[in-house]
């Protein structure tokens, strides 16, 4: 494949376009749901292209006066380049699991945390209390879910044969099964599942962000495209997290037509308990976050991997 | 070695429904100081007041506040009552009574669902406000409004609630009281609210004497006070009810005092819906004599006071109210400080704030001299504004 293939997959399918689209409609399915849940009647389907094309194209970019312009503005591309090649990585394996390479599931392991820590290091730079206090709840709240997050990752990685190789995993649960069918990964799905909802941003975690505390925290600074970009980026979590959980527990995209609809009702399945748990909790306070991922969670992840050791 | 920062909530701020300032010291996550700074919204109703006659201050007073628009009315009419000594007929303090416990379960649903998103539990929010809808429903039937009910007047009230309106109001009031359960298990019950409420901005019984609160501020830290018994006015006496109270003094007991009192505010429109007798609704008070008089009253966030000072002629000579929120917010000292800035925003929320009953400016009194003339004043604001010019143009 020559350079314009790659940046093709990169870039248009099934790299940003596609996952940033996918990505609004997963928002807008939120936002509905949420607002049906809430007796109210929810924005039209177009609602979120709406606020992000408002973002690009009329609001202005403003700079806050004595922040460094490269780090400030650097910070939302990074991010986006993280959200991107993660959407690219897992979608392209999922697509033919031939391609990869050895410990590519680390890499995305890695990749899925560049987002994050461009949202923190963007409220570090700007210089703002407000964007300050956000930040550093980002920091201890990556610092709570990321070892139950990588812990419950383990167990697909034991179940599918000791390998950290995507597409070798996929291979292996479409020949033995998908892991949900074990104990240890219904227990390691719902870990993960808890520890999306904090990689995510959702109520119960979204204290990085809180608006009627710090007024959306690291954000706080940025407007226009930056912010833009941020939402894009959060957005694009919202489709490939959950993608990339299927492809852990149930054994990936399926190109047969009955299977594409499991897949279906698999992201559905998901995205309904994401939206369950956002609804039915008030925020939580950080020390409280990290106390419940570092002690239960993390207790149910090391169950996990050990019934998992042991073929349960 | 210890960083301060300093975190400001307000004066416009996702937090407050009205512009108020908060200070927050912090230390990390750690509140250790916190500064209130009110006077945004100042409107000078006082003095609108003593320029209205006797009827007009009444509307003058309703708007006041959005949500305790049926509070300062009735504190208002006591007041002038008192000077004028009149009898008021019965029928017409049962329908004080409905109108002020329809106030109390609307204002408190209002609160519960603003608790709801203070701490970011949405669905609490938008339930809390639907919930509300059959209370401002009923509001309509008997006064023709939801809001700024325009129901009180010197001697009685305005309007007589139909015969034929009461089915309707005891089939919403029944509605409402299923909803309230609903919504009661829903927060009583969930362990994360739990977490989060209880054992937060604690306010002890002694402090909550010392500060002076009031309403269910004060009755959540144990204190037993309740205007609507301990200066019976309207039909609060001849109907059977509790005051309820808490001991713990936290967010939490903030919240179930304020969840029970709903159910006691139902009992009540239902017992004097029962109890109402008939009879004229108005005394038709002619003329107001010299005198002073006092409107004392429970709003929803706690005791409403109006003082009331008339010279014989049709207008207030000196008219004097004190919010409850004016008592309440002191208490942020006690309650604030050591906590995070996570339980902050919610200790602020749980006194139930209303700070445009609350606004007042402070007239500073250096020995009968004038400090600023009308002149002077303009002179000031035209060297500020010479001053931001020339920032400007530094630029």
């Amino acid at each position: 494949m020559n350079i314009f293939g790659y940046l093709g997959l990169l870039l248009i399918f099934p790299g940003f376009l596609f996952t940033a689209f996918m990505g609004l409609m997963v928002g807008w399915v939120d936002r509905k749901v949420t607002a049906r849940i809430q007796y109210r009647v929810g924005p039209p389907w177009y609602q979120n292209f709406f606020d992000i094309a408002k973002l690009f194209f009329i609001k202005e970019t403003l700079i806050p006066a004595g922040v460094s312009r490269a780090l400030f503005l650097g910070m939302p591309a990074l991010g986006l380049a993280g959200a991107t090649l993660v959407s690219t990585m897992v979608l392209v394996i999922n697509a033919s699991p031939k391609t990869g390479f050895i410990g590519d599931l680390i890499v995305i392991a890695y990749l899925l945390l560049i987002p994050p820590i461009a949202v923190m290091l963007g409220g570090f730079v700007s210089e703002n209390s407000l964007a300050s206090l956000g930040a550093s709840r980002e920091m201890k709240l990556m610092m709570s879910y990321e070892l139950p997050f990588i812990l419950a990752m383990t167990v697909p990685i034991i179940k599918c044969g000791y390998s950290i190789k995507l597409g070798e995993m996929i291979s292996a649960q479409y020949v033995n099964g998908p892991v949900f069918a074990s104990a240890s990964g219904v227990i390691a799905f719902f870990v993960m599942m808890l520890c999306i909802q904090a990689k995510l941003g959702f109520v119960p975690f979204d204290m990085p962000e809180a608006e009627t505390e710090i007024m959306a925290g690291p954000y706080i600074e940025y407007s226009g495209k930056a912010l833009g970009i941020f939402k894009l980026q959060k957005a694009m979590l919202g489709f490939i997290i959950p993608v990339f959980m299927i492809t852990l527990f149930f054994g990936g995209i399926k190109d047969d037509f009955s299977g594409f609809m499991k897949n279906i009702a698999e992201f559905a399945g998901i995205l309904v308990i994401m939206i369950v748990i956002k609804n039915t909790n008030p925020r939580v306070r950080i020390d409280q976050a990290m106390g419940f991922f570092w002690k239960p969670v993390t207790a149910a992840a090391v169950i996990a991997v050990a019934l998992a050791y042991f073929g349960k | 070695m210890s960083h301060k920062a300093t975190i400001p909530i307000g004066p416009y701020h996702p937090l407050q429904e009205e512009p108020e300032f908060y200070k927050l010291v912090v230390e990390g996550e750690r509140v250790v100081d916190v500064d209130v700074r009110i006077g945004y919204n100042h409107r000078g109703i006082e003095k609108i007041s003593e320029g209205k006659s006797f009827d007009q201050a009444i509307f003058a007073v309703e708007r006041i506040c959005g949500i305790c628009s049926g509070s300062h009315p009735i504190a208002c009419v006591q007041a002038i009552e008192e000077i004028a000594k009149v009898e008021i007929p019965e029928r017409a303090l049962f329908i004080r009574s409905i109108i002020q416990e329809l106030e109390r379960l609307h204002s408190h649903m209002l609160w519960l669902g603003l608790a709801g998103h203070f701490l970011g539990y949405n669905t609490i929010f938008m339930w809390g406000w639907k919930y509300r809808e059959p209370i401002c429903d009923i509001m309509e039937t008997v006064t023709g409004n939801r809001q700024n009910y325009g129901i009180m007047k010197v001697g009685g009230v305005r309007r007589d609630i139909e015969k034929e309106h009461v089915p309707y109001i005891l089939s919403r009031l029944d509605e409402f009281t299923k909803q309230l359960d609903m919504l009661k298990g829903a927060i009583l019950d969930d362990p994360v609210l739990h977490a989060r409420l209880k054992g937060v901005g604690i306010l002890t019984k002694e402090k909550a004497i010392d500060y002076a609160a009031l309403g269910p501020t004060a009755r959540a830290s144990g204190v037993d006070i309740d205007a609507r018994r301990d200066y019976p006015y309207a039909a609060y006496p001849r109907v059977k009810w509790n005051v309820i109270t808490q001991k713990e003094g936290d967010v939490f007991a903030k919240t179930v005092v304020r969840i029970l009192e709903m159910y006691e505010s139902v009992n009540i429109i239902r017992q004097c819906l029962d109890k109402m007798p008939q009879g004229p609704i108005d005394a038709k008070v002619k003329d107001v004599p010299p005198g002073e008089g006092i409107g004392q009253i429970e709003a929803p966030r706690g005791e409403c006071f109006h003082y009331i000072k008339s010279d014989g002629t049709n207008s207030p000579m000196r008219h004097k109210i004190r919010a409850p929120t004016f008592m309440n917010f002191a208490t942020f000292r006690e309650t604030v400080i050591g906590e995070t800035v996570s339980d902050a925003t919610i200790i602020l929320a749980a006194i139930d704030p209303c700070y445009c009953c609350t606004e007042r400016m402070v007239v500073v009194n250096s020995k009968d001299r004038e400090l600023y003339k009308g002149p002077d004043l303009i002179k000031l604001s035209q060297e500020k504004t010479r001053l931001i010019k020339e920032k400007m143009q530094r630029l």
